[in-house]
């Protein structure tokens, strides 16, 4: 079977990388191949970097807060460009009341403070579209 | 501390106990193979003078007040005067955050703590490109003077000492809040307060870093000696661990790191050919308090007792200069989302050992930040926490109350062994920046990140509420909610103060501030020249990111 690709990416200015790093390592332990941004990637460069790599998952981080204007600008920019192949994670520090509104915007799920990385391993599994 | 023959009595006592544990373990073994701290010291059953016995005690702790200060940097300590209490606060617009520390204060806080917005971090104003989204998040936004002035509006800046979270762009905000009270007639010599300043962290660990490290450095020794001419009262740097230790790091890394950090600093003012004794007194530190009770208070105690040792090796006189100050944040990163209210436990038992470990002002964290900002009733919550240890418990009534504890004295020597054996190894890679660029930090912390994650989910480690003691239930906590109509006041300031100032002498202040960056002077008379002419955060920042570059990290998880 093909290994699965996830895009790991840190969105916008916020410097707070440790879970995307200790989610990065824990796919990567899962037998997923993965690809890590790197700090302070637009959205633009998130999904050029997700077109280039051809992956099968995104996975954003964020915990500045700033995750309703741009996960839903990744979402969109997705959209546009007809990848709706790609199924879009996300985790960070995101009330409660937030997750409704961004699984609207096409965040498959959002993943908060606690979360085991078994969880969003199965949860990869369990979604990403073949 | 003990005569051979009590030694040689406890030794004997000892292998009659050891027969009996070895009896008891037969039939009721122990809970767990091995017992071991956050930083994976394997922790013994029970600890006896035997594992202290080579303490003098006089050498090796001291009086308070005394070298090497072990036992806390002042003579009195908390009978004389409780710690700060200093709440890091800030978001939206300069209005909503100087309400809440209006809030804060009339509610007893005693420090002011900004935090700054995302934007601000970077030196960008809220209408920078890279800005969206981000206005007013996770902290206040301050795009010009005129934000600062709205800011600390009705607070007595000559009484109240104010920390502002800021490192990249630290210079320019400093300058900022200089020129703000001046304003207000009350002169920079009156001034007290924090800028954090530590930029080396920041490749480390934080990650908001704008310029490479060797101008970062430039302007933090320049900030150092324009402070100790002009601004006596205010400490220029706030070395920090506390970032370190949320980015994953253990507490042994967190205390390696964090004063091989400080030591660079004391080194790069050195080589400028500033006086240690000058400076010196002028640095102050920064801690996380996570969960492990004793593990933390051994850091703090061998954090002071390392410093003085360094200080002293490197020249130091005065007293003052070996005093290591510090800041305490209990640790956001121990905050669960899974029944918040239990947050309050976590932060009650780190402020705790906080206030064992010395600290010298202490922030709490309320229990609601694995959602988002705090409300102002979890801020209060955290606020009353920190009051009643000082008021309630009476843990302040003598000082260092775990010194001579065996295992308390046991810890901070492992401690500071193995903070040592990390100096060897950045040693061995040219220093800490050298260090920085092969990515070693990094690649420590994602190590110590990953192996706490793994415990976690393997259930090696109990976190109440997310691998055991689960409840299924709705979370019902109030949660602050940032007014979205902030950012358009914000921004129409933020023009207005474009329009109105004098355009010709914002415009020579930055090509002054441009010249003598690419020279050698003292950055900071024409720093704070650009910004009493309301040269905004990102066009001052931004003369100084097209002279000095900017930093990319390597990528390492």
């Amino acid at each position: 079977m093909k290994k699965i690709r996830v895009l790991v990416a840190k969105v916008g200015l916020d410097g707070h990388d440790r879970g995307a790093k200790v989610v990065a390592r824990a796919l990567r332990d899962a037998g997923m191949e993965v690809i890590y941004t790197g700090l302070h990637q637009t959205p633009e460069q998130i999904v050029e970097t997700a077109i280039q790599e051809d992956v099968n998952v995104i996975g954003l981080s964020l915990l500045s807060g700033a995750h309703m204007t741009l996960f839903t600008d990744v979402a969109e920019l997705l959209k546009e460009k007809g990848l709706d192949d790609i199924l879009l994670i996300g985790g960070g520090i995101i009330p409660e009341e937030d997750k409704e509104a961004l699984k609207q915007a096409g965040i498959a799920e959002i993943f908060g403070p606690g979360t085991s990385t078994d969880e969003i391993v199965e949860f990869i599994i369990q979604n990403v579209k073949k | 501390m003990f005569k051979e023959e009590e030694l040689e009595k406890i030794r004997k006592q000892r292998e009659e106990w050891e027969k009996l544990v070895e009896d008891r373990i037969k039939s009721h073994p122990e809970r767990k193979e091995k017992f071991t701290t956050l930083s994976n010291i394997e922790v013994k059953r029970v600890y006896t003078p035997e594992d202290i016995s080579h303490i003098e005690y006089t050498r090796h702790l001291g009086f308070p007040g005394m070298e090497p200060f072990t036992r806390g940097i002042h003579t009195t300590m908390y009978r004389g005067k409780i710690w700060t209490m200093r709440q890091f606060a800030g978001f939206g617009t300069a209005e909503d955050s100087n309400k809440r520390y209006k809030y804060l204060l009339e509610h007893g806080e005693t420090g002011l703590s900004v935090a700054f917005d995302y934007p601000t971090l970077y030196g960008y104003d809220t209408d920078h490109p890279m800005a969206r989204g981000e206005f007013g998040k996770c902290g206040v936004a301050i795009s010009s003077l005129k934000d600062m002035e709205i800011l600390f509006d009705g607070i007595p800046l000559d009484k109240i000492t104010t920390s502002m979270t800021i490192n990249g762009p630290a210079a320019i905000l400093w300058a900022m809040y200089i020129a703000t009270a001046e304003k207000r007639g009350i002169p920079k010599e009156k001034i007290g307060g924090t800028i954090q300043n530590d930029i080396l962290k920041e490749y480390i660990a934080q990650k908001s870093f704008i310029f490479p490290p060797e101008p970062s450095m430039r302007l933090i020794v320049d900030t150092f000696e324009y402070g100790m001419k002009y601004v006596p009262k205010w400490n220029t740097i706030s070395i920090s661990g506390y970032h370190i230790r949320e980015a994953g790091s253990t507490a042994v890394q967190e205390l390696a790191f964090t004063l091989a950090d400080g030591l660079e600093y004391v080194k790069a003012a050195m080589e400028r050919g500033l006086q240690i004794d000058d400076f010196a007194p002028r640095l102050s530190f920064f801690f996380n308090s996570h969960n492990d009770f004793f593990e933390e208070i051994a850091k703090f105690r061998a954090a002071r007792r390392i410093w003085a040792r360094e200080l002293k090796k490197l020249g130091a006189k005065k007293p003052r200069s070996l005093w290591m100050r510090f800041h305490t944040q209990t640790a956001g990163c121990s905050l669960v989302a899974q029944q918040p209210e239990n947050n309050i436990v976590r932060v009650t038992i780190q402020a705790l050992a906080a206030v064992l470990g010395g600290t010298q002002s202490l922030h709490t964290n309320s229990m609601d930040e694995a959602y988002a900002l705090p409300s102002e009733k979890a801020v209060r919550i955290a606020l009353r926490t920190q009051q009643i240890i000082a008021e309630e418990s009476n843990v302040v009534n003598t000082i260092d109350p775990l010194g001579g504890s065996y295992y308390v004295e046991w810890l901070t020597d492992k401690m500071e062994e193995e903070a040592y054996a990390y100096f060897d190894k950045i040693d061995a890679l040219g220093g800490v920046i050298p260090a920085i660029k092969r990515g070693f930090f990094q690649k420590e912390i994602a190590k110590s990140a990953y192996r706490y994650q793994k415990e976690i989910d393997e259930q090696k480690r109990k976190v109440i509420g997310v691998n055991c003691y689960r409840a299924e239930e709705e979370v019902s906590i109030p949660l602050l909610k940032i007014d979205e109509e902030g950012e358009k006041r914000h921004l129409a300031r933020l023009r207005k103060v474009r329009e109105e100032r004098n355009q010709s002498k914002v415009e020579k202040a930055l090509e002054r501030l441009r010249k003598a960056a690419e020279g050698e002077e003292n950055l900071m008379p024409y720093i704070l020249e650009a910004v009493e002419a309301y040269a905004t955060l990102g066009e001052t920042c931004g003369v100084l990111r097209e002279v000095f570059g900017e930093y990319k990290e390597p990528i390492i998880y």
